[in-house]
């Protein structure tokens, strides 16, 4: 029994009776010959109007297999082609290569998907069989209809931006420049180098973070090919691949970069000094007048605004008058903007540590000595608020025993996050260890639910922690910490021994979990990339496309897309790096033609399209006559930064808007052969 | 009629996610009634209800339009505007003259073969006791002796 009925006579010869169909029906081994009686949609094809050869084979896609339909397509002047066999995701390339070959345009070719939707799916022969026949029908029909298209060919701006000054983004930015290429390195705080620039000692080495950072740091402003633009914004990325047009916003630092020597008069002379450092985690002070720390890079101090006694009172000015160098400090300067033209967007905005006060029971934020994890890297640092030394934040004195906790916020449905925060396993041991060189007779007592050490060297280092430093680890949670004669009292389970524990501590450290910046998805909305239900960043394929976004000409890399230690955001840099220098290599970049395209003889101007196209890519176009008067406006299709998606060409209310490669005519071919 | 009744069904549905969603049904040899025939889109913003009105005329008994979850969506937004056609499109049958339940919209992620046969075989069994949709068809045969060309 027929499920559909056959395509009447008028409909599929009516204006194509010049059509020159190509069938060829793969076997795929026995994938597709097992399950779809070949012979028989071969026959059913073969008779089908418009089609003038049907062949079948046992695997098209191989060298033989596409030399067959090369030289059918010579042979016979076909004028379009159909392969049915398996999903055109798999093998549309191939064969759109194969037609090009023969001097086919590529896109006159379509793939009737007979094996992931039809032979793999179903046990019927006939059944199979039919539905075989029915899907290559409806796309002969739809090839009928088929235009001619182009590769459209756009320019690319060899000039990559870089958002975020960590050391994923250095790393990304150095690569660029290195291969001889333009870098723009945007930084929203006063100085680069990132979460990275905070950390004491990094795990498996043990060796310094800043050590291996700040050369690293100095190298990128000091490149020829990286301009890094400090205590600045991404404020507008318009634009596609290759043409991206963005716009920085250079905040006003009220200190002149180009004059500024860093010699750091003004900050020692500021009159307001108990400031909580952002940098210190609110363990140290700054100055009003101040660059978040020593090391800064670009070594120029910014004036908080909000904290200066000149912006407040209108008085003081003591900055402005111990610097030396005439105008370089200048109350008066403003926010400034510059654009840039851009072919590439690497996108490393890092992360932020989740706010561990929505953890009662753990006292984070009622006991000074229940600090996060950052906390311990400022104080183990030899540049932090202790010069490096493990003092406890309330009456700085030595803790005996600190109590790590971790998870704290990560693996944690119902209050913190699902995921788990992958580094803090690693800087958990790593401040064992480092409490124990520091303080000989401490103990470490860390409360953990898994040990997660995969990493080169990782495993390693946990085990040294405990047989080397004596980190002594108890498996379970923590339900309370509470302050009983000035201890705190850890209460938890040791769910080894199956026994409550209590431990009397003098600091505690919770391994916090880390969660993507706090305007991460209002920042993805603005320049148009995805997000997961976090708001870490969507990469194009999570294991075949990792560092590309689903925009084409953006990519990610560092602790925005997900959690990642120091390693994997550098390896992840550095393959941003080479995804940009792919598209800088070339002048001219290819990509499908499958964009819309306006009717101008119907068009209204509506502007319905304008405000469904997602891609803002369509356009008022005045049409005016030879006098150069307006005749009426209408819309128009950026070709550049139509994505193809075909939104507007169904909201026309005209139907002035088609799809190329997806028009009305085409689709409703292929419906109505169904 | 001698034969049980095999329903027709037509299924819209964007390349991205839904298209291919069924590829992974058929990569993992999950089984599923073959009464169902894909039209690939590159979005479900591109499906105009007209589509849907075509697919019923044409003998389809049951349409279904699947795309990205929300905010999944490829292009960003087109599933979003499906889904407001769809809105104002369901408001509008009754007056077309089409039982509601022979159109089923729905997201299928790439990673949801298993989801998407479960589908078919529901639409399937549905339809199967809804019976065949011929009101449209008939419309279409007198529009067709009726009209000169």
């Amino acid at each position: 029994m027929a499920l559909f009925a056959p395509v009447p006579e008028t409909l599929s010869t009516q204006g194509f009776r010049m059509a020159k169909i190509g069938v060829f029906v793969c076997h795929c081994g026995e994938n597709i010959a097992s399950k779809v009686d070949t012979g028989n949609l071969v026959k059913a094809l073969s008779d089908h109007p418009g089609v003038e050869i049907c062949n079948e084979y046992k695997y098209f896609c191989s060298d033989p297999g596409q030399e067959t339909v090369k030289r059918a397509i010579r042979e016979n002047n076909l004028t379009g082609v159909v392969v049915a066999a398996c999903s055109p995701r798999m093998h549309e390339t191939t064969f759109r290569k194969a037609c090009a070959e023969a001097g086919l345009n590529p896109y006159m070719l379509e793939l009737a998907n007979i094996r992931e939707q039809c032979s793999w799916v179903h046990s019927d022969k006939d059944q199979a069989t039919e539905k075989a026949i029915e899907i290559t029908r409806s796309l002969v029909e739809k090839v009928k209809r088929n235009n001619e298209l182009k590769p459209i060919s756009v320019p690319v701006t060899r000039r990559a931006l870089v958002i975020g000054g960590g050391i994923a983004g250095i790393q990304a930015a150095l690569d660029i420049a290195g291969a001889g290429r333009e870098v723009i390195l945007v930084e929203r705080e006063p100085s680069i180098g990132g979460h990275m620039s905070q950390l004491s000692e990094t795990f498996p080495t043990l060796d310094c973070s800043q050590c291996i950072l700040t050369p690293r740091m100095v190298e990128a402003i000091q490149h020829p090919n990286i301009t890094v633009l400090t205590y600045s914004e991404v404020e507008e990325v318009d634009g596609y691949i290759g043409n991206f047009k963005v716009k920085v916003r250079k905040k006003a630092r009220y200190v002149d970069m180009s004059k500024c020597t860093g010699c750091g008069d003004c900050i020692q002379k500021c009159p307001v000094k108990k400031i909580p450092s952002e940098f210190e985690c609110g363990l140290g002070n700054r100055t009003a007048i101040y660059t978040p720390f020593a090391q800064a890079v670009p070594n120029v101090p910014v004036i908080d605004k909000n904290r200066c006694t000149y912006f407040k009172n209108g008085k003081c000015k003591i900055c402005q008058k111990t610097c030396q160098i005439e105008n370089c400090i200048d109350f008066e300067m403003q926010d400034t903007f510059e654009e840039f033209e851009i072919g590439a967007i690497v996108v490393a905005t890092g992360f932020q540590i989740q706010d561990t006060s929505v953890y009662g029971e753990y006292g984070y934020g009622k006991y000074k000595d229940v600090i996060t994890g950052l906390h311990f890297e400022r104080l183990a640092s030899a540049s932090g608020p202790t010069a490096g030394k493990i003092l406890r934040p309330s009456d700085g004195k030595e803790p005996e025993t600190v109590v790590f906790i971790q998870c704290a916020g990560s693996r944690d449905p119902s209050k913190g996050v699902k995921y788990c925060s992958k580094i803090c396993c690693m800087y958990t041991a790593k401040h064992a260890m480092l409490f124990a060189h520091k303080h000989h007779d401490g103990n470490s007592k860390i409360f953990y639910m898994d040990i997660r050490a995969a990493g080169k060297g990782y495993d390693e280092f946990t085990r040294r922690a405990i047989e080397e430093d004596e980190a002594e680890y108890l498996r379970g949670r923590v339900s309370k910490v509470f302050e009983e004669n000035g201890k705190l009292i850890v209460r938890g389970v040791d769910t080894l021994l199956g026994k409550p524990v209590e431990v009397a501590a003098d600091m505690v450290v919770l391994a916090t979990a880390i969660v993507p910046q706090p305007d991460a998805k209002e920042f993805a909305k603005k320049i148009g990339i995805g997000y997961d239900e976090y708001g870490f960043y969507n990469e194009a394929h999570l294991k075949l496309r990792p560092v590309e976004t689903a925009t084409a000409g953006i990519y990610l890399c560092g602790a925005c897309q997900s959690p990642k230690d120091i390693p994997d955001s550098v390896a992840q840099a550095s393959a941003t790096a080479a995804k940009v220098l792919g598209l800088f290599s070339r002048e001219q970049l290819e990509r499908e033609p499958v964009v819309a395209a306006v009717g101008e003889a119907t068009c209204a101007g509506c502007w319905g399209c304008v405000s469904a196209c997602p891609y803002n890519a369509i356009e008022q176009k005045e049409i005016r006559d030879r006098n150069g008067n307006l005749v009426k406006e209408v819309a128009s299709v950026n070709p550049g930064l139509c994505q193809g998606c075909g939104t507007c060409v169904t909201f026309c209310r005209s139907n002035s808007i088609d799809l190329a490669g997806f028009t009305e005519k085409q689709i409703f071919a292929e419906v109505m052969a169904l | 009629m001698s034969e049980p009744f095999e329903p027709k069904i037509v299924a819209f549905v964007c390349t991205y996610c839904t298209y291919a969603g069924a590829d992974l049904a058929g990569t993992s040899r999950l089984k599923y009634a073959p009464n169902v025939r894909i039209v690939r889109l590159p979005c479900t913003g591109r499906i105009s209800p007209m589509f849907i009105l075509k697919a019923l005329q044409k003998g389809a008994d049951s349409v279904l339009v699947s795309g990205c979850h929300p905010g999944d969506c490829h292009f960003t937004s087109g599933n979003y505007h499906a889904r407001r056609r769809w809105t104002v499109f369901r408001a509008l049958l009754s007056f077309t003259g089409i039982p509601e339940e022979r159109i089923r919209f729905s997201w299928i992620s790439a990673a949801e073969g298993a989801k998407f046969a479960e589908l078919i075989n529901e639409i399937t069994d549905d339809t199967r006791k809804l019976g065949p949709f011929t009101q449209y068809q008939e419309l279409q045969k007198v529009i067709e002796t009726q009209s000169s060309y």
